[in-house]
C-alpha cells in the first residue's frame, strides 16, 4: 500500500498556472513565461520534497512550458521573414487556460447551487439522520492505536496472586461468536467496554485477538473521534450486504 | 372541488420522497389535467411563499418537492447531529461542470479541458449517481459518451438544464479580461 497522498491543492496543471497568474498578477493573454515557469518548477519540486504523488500531467506541462520558453527565447532575427506572421508560441496554452478558466467559473457556479440546495431538508428524515451520522468526522483506528489501548488496559488487569487451573474456557473462536452476537443487538461497541468483565489476563487477550481476527476478515471496523478517544467498534456495512446474501445460500 | 384538490397536492407533496410532477399527481387526482394540477401547485407555492412559512414548495427536475425554508437550515442541523454536509470535490465540480455543458461528452473531451485524468472522478460521479451513460460516439474504439442525470437536477436544485447560466457569460468574462488587456497595451 503505499502512503503517498495525492495532492489536491490544485486540481490540475492548468490550475496551478491560473494560480501563479493570479498570484504575479499578470496577464493570461501575455504570461511572462520564464517567471512562471520558474515558479511552476518550485513548485513541482516542493511538492517532491514532501513526497507528494504528482500526476505525470503535471510533468507534461512543465516540459511543455519549457518548449514554449526555449522558443520565445530564439532571437528574433534568426526568425525567417515570411514567417513573421507565425503564431506565438503561448497561444496554444493561453487558449487553454481560458478554456479551462471558463469552466473553472461554471464549476464554482455549481458549487454555490450545491451550498444553497444543502441548505433545504426534505423528508424523510430517517435517511438523513443515518446520513448525518455517517457525516461525523472519524477516523479508522491503526494498529498502534489498538496495540496502545490494549496495553492499558493490561495493565489495568490485577497481577494474579493466586494460580488457578486455567481451563480452556477461552478461545479466540468463541470470543469473535461473542462478539459478533453482541454486535447485533447493539450498533456501537466501545473497546474498553468489551473487557469490563475479563476475569484474568487470559480472557484479555483472547478477547483482543477476537477483535485483530474480526478486523482482518473485515467485519468489523474500529474508528476514534480523536486521537486517543474512546475506540468504538462497528460491523463492517460492506460486508453486511454481501454477507446476507451468502448465508442464504449457505444455508 | 379545487381547494379540496388543493389540500390533496398538499398532502402529496408531503409524503413524496422525491420530486413528483404534475403528471404523477394526474394518476391520482383523475379528474383534472396536468397542466391545472401545475396551476395548483403554483397557487399553493405563492401561498407558502407570501406566509413565510417553515416549507416552501420547489420546482426541480421536472417536479415539485416539498422542502424546508433555508431559513431554518441552523436548527434542523443541529437536530439532525449534521454537518455543512460532505461537498463535492473541486474536481468533481469541474467534471461535472464541463459534461453539464458539452454533454454528450467523451472522457478524453473532459481530460483535453481539464488537462488531468478524470477516470476516478467519473467512476464516483456514476457512483454518486450524477451521471449517466449517453451511449456510445461513433469513432475510433467507440468511447462512452457521459451525460448528468436527474438526480444531477435535483442535487443543484435545477429544473432543467436550460436553467444553467449560459456558458457564454463566462465566455464573455474571460473575453472581457482580454479586452481589458487589449486597450491597456492600446493606453501604455
Amino acid at each position: 500500500m503505499s502512503y503517498k497522498v495525492k495532492l489536491e491543492l490544485f486540481e490540475g496543471p492548468l490550475d496551478l498556472l491560473l494560480y501563479l497568474i493570479k498570484k504575479e498578477e499578470v496577464d493570461v493573454t501575455d504570461i511572462p513565461i520564464a517567471r512562471i515557469t520558474g515558479q511552476y518548477l518550485e513548485y513541482l519540486e516542493v511538492i517532491k520534497l514532501l513526497d507528494l504523488d504528482i500526476a505525470g500531467e503535471f510533468l507534461v506541462m512543465a516540459a511543455e512550458l519549457m518548449r514554449i520558453k526555449s522558443r520565445m527565447l530564439l532571437p528574433p532575427e534568426e526568425q525567417p521573414v515570411e514567417e513573421e506572421e507565425e503564431e506565438d508560441p503561448r497561444a496554444e496554452l493561453v487558449r487553454r487556460l481560458l478554456e479551462y478558466q471558463k469552466f473553472k467559473e461554471a464549476a464554482n457556479r455549481l458549487g454555490h447551487l450545491e451550498a444553497t440546495q444543502k441548505e433545504l431538508f426534505t423528508r424523510p428524515f430517517q435517511k438523513l439522520s443515518d446520513a448525518g451520522e455517517e457525516e461525523e468526522e472519524y477516523f479508522e483506528t491503526g494498529i498502534f492505536d489498538l496495540l496502545s489501548a490494549f496495553s492499558r488496559i493490561l495493565q489495568r488487569m490485577p497481577k494474579q496472586i493466586l494460580y488457578e487451573i486455567v481451563k480452556d474456557e477461552f478461545t479466540v473462536e468463541g470470543k469473535v461468536h461473542e462478539i459478533f452476537h453482541l454486535l447485533v443487538t447493539q450498533p456501537v461497541l466501545y473497546f474498553s467496554h468489551l473487557f469490563e468483565k475479563a476475569k484474568n489476563r487470559l480472557e484479555v487477550v483472547a478477547i483482543f485477538l477476537a477483535i485483530l481476527e474480526l478486523i482482518r476478515l473485515q467485519e468489523i471496523v474500529v474508528r476514534q473521534r480523536t486521537l486517543f478517544s474512546e475506540i468504538e467498534i462497528l460491523r463492517n456495512k460492506d460486508k453486511i450486504e454481501s454477507g446476507v446474501k451468502k448465508g442464504e445460500t449457505q444455508e | 372541488m379545487n381547494a379540496h384538490a388543493q389540500s390533496i397536492i398538499e398532502a402529496l407533496l408531503f409524503v413524496s420522497e422525491s420530486p413528483i410532477s404534475p403528471e404523477q399527481m394526474a394518476l391520482v387526482l383523475e379528474d383534472l389535467e396536468p397542466s391545472e394540477i401545475r396551476a395548483l401547485i403554483e397557487t399553493l407555492k405563492k401561498e407558502y411563499e407570501s406566509s413565510q412559512r417553515s416549507l416552501v414548495i420547489q420546482e426541480v427536475a421536472g417536479g415539485y418537492q416539498m422542502t424546508t425554508n433555508p431559513l431554518y437550515a441552523p436548527w434542523l442541523r443541529k437536530f439532525l447531529k449534521k454537518t455543512q454536509g460532505e461537498r463535492l470535490s473541486g474536481p468533481s465540480l469541474e467534471t461535472l461542470a464541463i459534461i453539464a455543458y458539452k454533454q454528450p461528452v467523451t472522457r478524453q473531451e473532459i481530460e483535453s479541458i481539464r488537462g488531468v485524468n478524470v477516470e476516478g472522478v467519473l467512476k464516483t460521479l456514476l457512483e454518486k449517481r450524477l451521471l449517466r451513460i449517453a451511449g456510445r460516439k461513433e469513432i475510433i474504439g467507440r468511447p462512452l459518451l457521459y451525460g448528468t442525470s436527474r438526480e444531477f437536477l435535483e442535487y443543484f436544485g435545477l429544473n432543467s438544464l436550460e436553467e444553467l447560466p449560459p456558458l457564454e457569460e463566462f465566455v464573455q468574462e474571460g473575453e472581457r479580461i482580454e479586452a481589458e488587456n487589449e486597450s491597456k497595451e492600446i493606453t501604455s
